[in-house]
């Protein structure tokens, strides 16, 4: 640990460690570049369509499939709507589905990683198992065949809006968590044999303390790390999904099911598709450049070595 | 090595299982009932739907359902599609070339990006080259498949006018106007998946030669003299490929989830667009089988991993 040298009255661990941390992923320029591009893009849909006050459905045939103009600053669908506003909600929703799904295979993997890593034995061996089941699933058919199956139903009860969102968020982060749960057991079985949990120990903290306490806040570096990548991940299979017309209904349009509307009308309105493809990659390489910006600054190794 | 090919092979088994019985749990959990039409028919008595049931074993134990269904996949009887009235292993032995040829063509345009770009990265860390390759390496892997795919047809086939953007399984021309109709056809959705796979593989070709590339047998092998080319291909490359062949492993899920995609931005009649017509038919036999022709081909890919695997380092298939 980086603190281990410093004199124990001005030691402060955990702030100097993450001031460390944050200082490297300040001077990594592309991360900084992602971070301001993705708050940009956040700020945008979260206060956007309340300046933008242009409706998401007002169909209005007279001006549909029209080039970026004043009127529309991103040009207008086959019926009429103004692909703007339509975009600033639809990213309310990429946006919102990337990190519930994130949250979620995260919660399950630090779980089971963390259950696996601090009780082994055969408790170890079974999940370990199961996330090598779950790692050889076909992502995107099954996520297609569950999707089919379960949305009529899920709609009926819960309403078509929350209904799908819930599938879709659900089913993303349900079959994400399995990368997350192997980096964390792999963090527990090193760190649980380290001075300072066995100092925990000795001390009798209970085992629920010293996984709370020690082992966890040391073994969230790669989770981190793993969520953010986690985020743009969940974006690209929502639009996937939606994309293929199996996600959100039309009247949730998300930035995937505006590329699915689109697409066909690609050679006489190409402005429709290119927005809301051009918002996703963005999101994406935003979030990629970040995870790599965090990699860097989260990476013990680097941050015991200085550069 | 046979010993530990054998051995791969036996530890498919549980795999399999496993993933059958993932697919049937979902298939069972899955609310609706394929009598459910007859229910809500009042001509059909309801002794008749009770028959149909007893019939088709619907009210079995779960287990014995279970067998029943995994004895049925395994035998090659998939079941009959209601909107296509063929049935389904016929339509998947049609469709399944087609991908295979598009999935098989994507990833060799991969590798053959990858490894030499990924190797000369990591000889020359930092410089003009590297900087360039990493940069298009990571807009690659973050462009996602349905977004190249609409920019390829908008610039290749709407705006250039080159390409195709519709694959045809029915090309009308014999000879060498086939192959050159066929090659024009395949160009986009190889190249959409094969840039996209070879950006990946970049990445993790250029660390893992700038893992092994300090290793001390490397300057053992410069030191006694070979040429540069020889300690690259021979020491290097062979060596950084142990980690890429697991990672590419992990990725094949992912691969074939992309592969469906290009499929239906193309209109390829490859198992991929099979699977979205049939989800929107409502054709659940078909969309059954597909799904676990897809979950076969992953663990039979794991499998080829790992036999590759054992021939890069010969030290595991003697453990």
């Amino acid at each position: 640990m980086a603190t281990v040298a410093l004199p124990l009255r001005d030691a402060q661990p955990r702030t100097s460690l993450w001031r460390e941390a944050t200082r490297r992923f300040v001077k990594h320029r592309l991360a900084m570049v992602g971070l301001v591009l993705l708050a940009t893009m956040a700020v945008a849909v979260v206060a956007g369509p309340l300046v933008y006050r242009v409706p998401i459905d007002a169909i209005d045939f007279k001006a549909k499939l029209k080039a970026p103009s004043w009127a529309h600053p991103m040009g207008t669908d086959d019926l009429g709507q103004d692909v703007l506003a339509r975009m600033l909600y639809g990213g309310r929703i990429s946006l919102a589905v990337g990190i519930i799904s994130m949250l979620i295979a995260i919660t399950l993997g630090v779980l089971i990683g963390a259950i696996a890593g601090q009780l082994g034995g055969s408790a170890d061996h079974v999940l370990m198992r199961i996330t090598d089941l779950f790692l050889s699933l076909p992502g995107l058919p099954l996520l297609l065949l569950i999707v089919y199956l379960f949305r009529d139903s899920l709609r009926k009860f819960l309403g078509p809006e929350l209904g799908v969102f819930i599938l879709i968020v659900a089913v993303i982060g349900g079959l994400r968590w399995m990368t997350v749960a192997r980096l964390v057991r792999a963090q527990f079985l090193s760190l649980r044999e380290k001075e300072f949990v066995e100092a925990a120990r000795g001390l009798g903290a209970r085992p629920v303390r010293q996984v709370w306490r020690h082992i966890l806040p040391n073994a969230m570096g790669p989770v981190i790390v793993a969520a953010t990548i986690d985020v743009a991940a969940a974006i690209i299979a929502e639009s996937s999904l939606s994309f293929l017309g199996l996600g959100f209904p039309p009247d949730i349009p998300s930035w995937g099911r505006i590329l699915f509307d689109a697409k066909d009308n690609l050679d006489f309105a190409p402005h429709w598709a290119l927005f809301p493809g051009a918002a996703i990659f963005l999101t994406v390489l935003s979030i990629n450049y970040m995870g790599d910006g965090l990699r860097d600054a989260l990476d013990p190794r680097k941050v015991l070595g200085g550069k | 090595m046979s010993k530990y090919v054998i051995r791969q092979v036996l530890i498919l088994i549980p795999v399999l299982l496993g993933i059958s019985l993932v697919l049937f749990t979902i298939l069972a959990m899955a609310p609706g009932d394929p009598f459910e039409e007859l229910a809500t028919n009042p001509n059909v008595p309801p002794e008749v739907r009770a028959n149909l049931r007893a019939k088709f074993g619907l009210d079995d134990p779960i287990a014995v359902r279970y067998l029943r269904w995994f004895v049925s996949m395994m035998k090659g009887d998939w079941g009959f599609s209601f909107v296509s009235r063929v049935d389904v292993d016929t339509l998947i032995l049609q469709r399944l070339p087609t991908s295979l040829f598009i999935l098989g063509s994507a990833l060799v345009l991969g590798v053959i990006i990858a490894l030499p770009i990924g190797t000369m990265s990591a000889l020359r860390p930092y410089s003009l080259f590297d900087q360039i390759a990493t940069t298009f390496a990571f807009i690659g892997f973050s462009l996602p498949t349905f977004f190249t795919g609409l920019v390829f047809i908008l610039v290749f086939s709407i705006w250039l006018d080159w390409l195709p953007f519709i694959y045809r399984a029915d090309i009308s021309a014999t000879g060498w106007r086939w192959y050159w109709e066929q090659l024009r056809q395949s160009i986009m959705p190889i190249a959409v998946l094969g840039l996209f796979q070879g950006a990946t593989l970049t990445r993790f070709m250029r660390s893992a030669v700038l893992d092994v590339i300090r290793l001390d047998y490397v300057n053992t092998a410069r030191a006694k003299g070979l040429s540069e080319k020889t300690t690259v291909v021979k020491h290097v490359v062979r060596n950084a490929l142990i980690p890429v062949v697991t990672l590419l492993a992990l990725q094949v899920p992912g691969i074939f989830g992309g592969a469906i995609i290009t499929e239906q931005i193309f209109r390829v009649p490859g198992i991929g667009s099979l699977l979205i017509n049939s989800i929107l038919a409502n054709d659940t036999p078909v969309v059954m089988a597909v799904t676990f022709v897809y979950s076969a081909l992953v663990v039979l890919s794991n499998l080829v991993a790992d036999i590759l695997y054992g021939w890069l380092d010969p030290r595991i298939s003697y453990r």
